[in-house]
């Protein structure tokens, strides 16, 4: 356990480079990085919010069950847990689709014809914005064939209340990419909103 | 001796045995020789790009010369200076100085490997494709827009290889949190545990952040995004921040594994226990935390504002206390203790002489004034070469003929030991020196050519260059030849107080038949005890 804890401590530097980044230039450009706000979708970010709070309590009753030695509970709050994980992708893709068809995708095309002179900057926040979202995503995907490895562990009987050792760490990943997804979504989606 | 005993070496055989292994002794081996060659790889840029300084006009073009010390920093910090004694040393001794079996993690020991020869990988490839001219310090909007090196593949490598130091600080972290044996409290567990503990907290906290820098530059490399260049928005000096953010920390994960290196040579040759046990454990860590705060005296001509300057200038002075208590701490322990002068203590010596004039020059570098007058010269150079190669490179030298019986079961041949050790401190001093003066004489740093007037320190520099490089030639040629050749050794042939010396030498698969119970205090030396000559050795 200690392992996980100092890798995922690892993995808040990581995300946190980024972070750091996001931060300077929001400073920078202020009026930029509002006026992005447009193109992000709050009902589909606020969606993938919920949907990945669920994920996380499947996850903990996921733990609670092998805790209890109840196979089939445990298999029944994976299955969730990664499908609800499987939503959340497939909701990040669609959003990635059509980020790509108004081209807002730096690098690609990049486009920004309601406000030219915030170009530069908007560029700036849709390149973090993939960046930062894209790593996100790409932990996810890590941690959907985590759970499917704890899966097939679950259905070969290997989890009970004295062995549940890599169901509790592999809880405490799920909730750590949870957990970067609560600090992503406001500073991302929620900027110059005014509801 | 009738049989040929059974130990960690010739347990198993075959390739497979070696390049599948868990045991972190075999481990440690494998990144012992990787290193190694990563070591003659950077050397031979710099005796390269020595012979360009050689005339004031130099010989190669600036093109060359560019990427030739580019690479020479890349491979030297990030493939030898971080692993060195992480992975070989501290690898191979943590856990039998603990009573452990192995580490915490040992597959992930051998996935730490594997990471950095792909890592290696990458990095000889764009050697060989003519590397990169942008100093290893990678700084934007060169390296991202306008170089036409082989950036991306370079920066790959580092990114590559950041996950090998990652995993090596994880292991020893839990290692030594969770697998010490009974009655190894904290208080009783060798200096060198300490050290290297410190610096795996350096590796995994630090390291992150240089991965998503080189992320960051890769991506604005390849797509142009704007994210360090200021034509569109970006900021320059955002990437020095996040660059420099990991990179100092780095600095001291490449000492601190040293100075555990000297805490244990020092105590064995004065045959007594190191003097302030606490400050020099406790100095690591205020080593490892403070170091985290100091990025910004990289970069104090760069604009930064001036309090920010005074805040950093201040810290640097702080995280140099650290350094110096250990200082005093080792030349205490000597005091009225019972010394000799075998290699090892040599390059104790050496490292306690020389780390020192590094570390007080790095004062002068923490002071403003000085700093804006030698910022980009060859001051710096010097400074970072007397702590790291004069520091570094030394206690590395000194803690792998200290633990070599340990380690392979034969003796090194004495003579021939220090002769090179004597070699390699009247070459570094040669090469190093005049640098220090060539700097306060105003002679920029990473130019091919000079004004003449500055050509006799550099042919002097060049000569020491050579004599050093001789210097590392000799114990790799005698390391070798004791393999084979060299008279076997003892359990304990220094008379050392330590765990790694109550078992044989080499040790055997699982380091100890039972988990040991320890009793007493580390260092159990008393003074008057007096060391056996060298012949008891054999046997």
């Amino acid at each position: 356990m200690l392992g996980m804890w100092t890798f995922l401590i690892t993995e808040v530097l990581f995300f946190g480079g980024m972070f750091g980044a996001y931060a300077v230039y929001r400073n920078m450009y202020p009026g930029a990085f509002a006026s992005t706000s447009r193109y992000m979708d709050v009902v589909l970010g606020g969606t993938n919010t919920a949907v990945l709070i669920c994920s996380s309590l499947t996850m903990v009753l996921a733990v609670r069950a092998a805790q209890l030695s109840k196979r089939k509970d445990l298999i029944l709050f994976l299955i969730l847990t990664m499908i609800f994980g499987s939503a959340f992708l497939g909701v990040k893709a669609f959003e990635y689709h059509s980020k790509w068809v108004e081209h807002l995708v730096p690098g690609f095309g990049f486009q920004y014809e309601h406000a030219p002179e915030y170009l530069h900057p908007a560029q700036l926040l849709f390149f973090l914005y993939f960046c930062m979202t894209g790593m996100h995503a790409i932990h996810m995907i890590v941690g959907l064939g985590l759970l499917t490895y704890l899966l097939v562990q679950a259905v070969r009987n290997q989890y009970n209340e004295y062995y549940f050792a890599p169901v509790e760490m592999i809880g405490l990943y799920w909730h750590f990419v949870d957990v970067v997804w609560i600090f992503l979504f406001p500073l991302l989606y929620l900027i110059g909103q005014r509801h | 001796m009738a049989t040929e005993e059974t130990h960690y070496l010739n347990a198993t055989h075959g390739w497979k045995s070696w390049l599948l292994t868990t045991d972190h002794k075999r481990i440690a081996m494998l990144y012992l020789i990787s290193i190694t060659l990563m070591f003659f790889v950077g050397g031979t840029m710099a005796v390269l790009f020595r012979i360009n300084l050689l005339q004031p006009e130099g010989i190669f073009s600036a093109e060359t010369y560019n990427r030739l010390f580019s690479m020479h920093g890349i491979v030297m910090v990030f493939f030898f200076l971080v692993p060195s004694i992480p992975a070989t040393l501290a690898n191979f001794l943590i856990p039998i100085m603990i009573g452990a079996k192995d580490l915490a993690f040992p597959r992930i020991n051998l996935l730490s490997w594997y990471i950095y020869i792909i890592g290696a990988v990458f990095a000889m490839f764009a050697i060989i494709r003519g590397g990169v001219d942008t100093g290893w310090t990678f700084y934007a909007p060169y390296s991202s827009t306008y170089s036409n090196s082989y950036v991306l593949t370079a920066a790959m490598g580092v990114f590559i290889a950041g996950f090998s130091s990652i995993l090596t600080g994880l292991n020893f972290i839990v290692t030594v949190h969770k697998m010490r044996a009974p009655g190894m409290t904290w208080s009783r567990l060798p200096l060198f545990v300490w050290a290297n503990y410190a610096t795996g907290l350096i590796q995994v906290l630090g390291t992150p952040v240089l991965a998503i820098t080189v992320l960051l530059l890769a991506f604005e490399r390849i797509a142009h995004v704007g994210i360090f260049d200021p034509n569109i928005g970006g900021d320059p000096i955002l990437f020095q921040h996040l660059f420099w953010f990991y990179s100092h920390p780095a600095v001291y994960i490449m000492i601190l594994p040293g100075m555990g290196v000297i805490s244990e040579i020092v105590a064995c040759f004065s045959r007594k226990r190191p003097f302030g046990y606490n400050f020099i454990a406790f100095s690591s860590m205020g080593i490892a935390v403070l170091s985290f705060v100091v990025w910004g005296h990289h970069m104090f001509v760069t604009g930064e504002a001036m309090y920010t300057s005074v805040a950093f200038s201040f810290l640097s002075f702080m995280v140099a206390v650290p350094s110096a208590i250990k200082v005093f701490n080792w030349t205490a322990t000597m005091y009225k203790g019972s010394v000799s002068f075998d290699t090892p203590m040599l390059y104790a010596f050496g490292f306690i002489g020389l780390f020192t004039i590094g570390g007080l020059t790095g004062l002068f570098l923490a002071a403003l004034a000085t700093d804006v007058a030698t910022h980009g010269t060859y001051f710096i150079v010097a400074h970072f070469h007397y702590v790291m190669v004069g520091g570094m490179v030394m206690a590395f030298l000194g803690g792998l003929h200290f633990w070599w019986p340990k380690i392979t079961g034969r003796m090194y041949p004495e003579a021939w030991s220090k002769f090179a050790c004597m070699i390699i401190f009247i070459g570094f001093n040669l090469t190093f020196f005049p640098q220090f003066i060539l700097g306060y004489l105003g002679m920029p740093r990473r130019y091919h050519a000079y004004p003449p007037e500055f050509q006799a320190l550099n042919v002097l520099s060049t000569a020491g260059a050579s004599i050093l490089g001789i210097g590392y030639l000799i114990p790799m040629i005698y390391f070798a030849w004791s393999i084979k050749f060299g008279p076997k050794a003892s359990a304990n042939p220094w008379n050392a107080a330590g765990l790694e010396w109550q078992i044989a030498s080499p040790p055997t698969t699982f380091n100890f038949d039972e988990t040991p119970t320890v009793t007493e205090e580390a260092y159990d030396y008393d003074g008057a005890r007096y060391y056996e000559p060298m012949e008891e050795v054999v046997g």
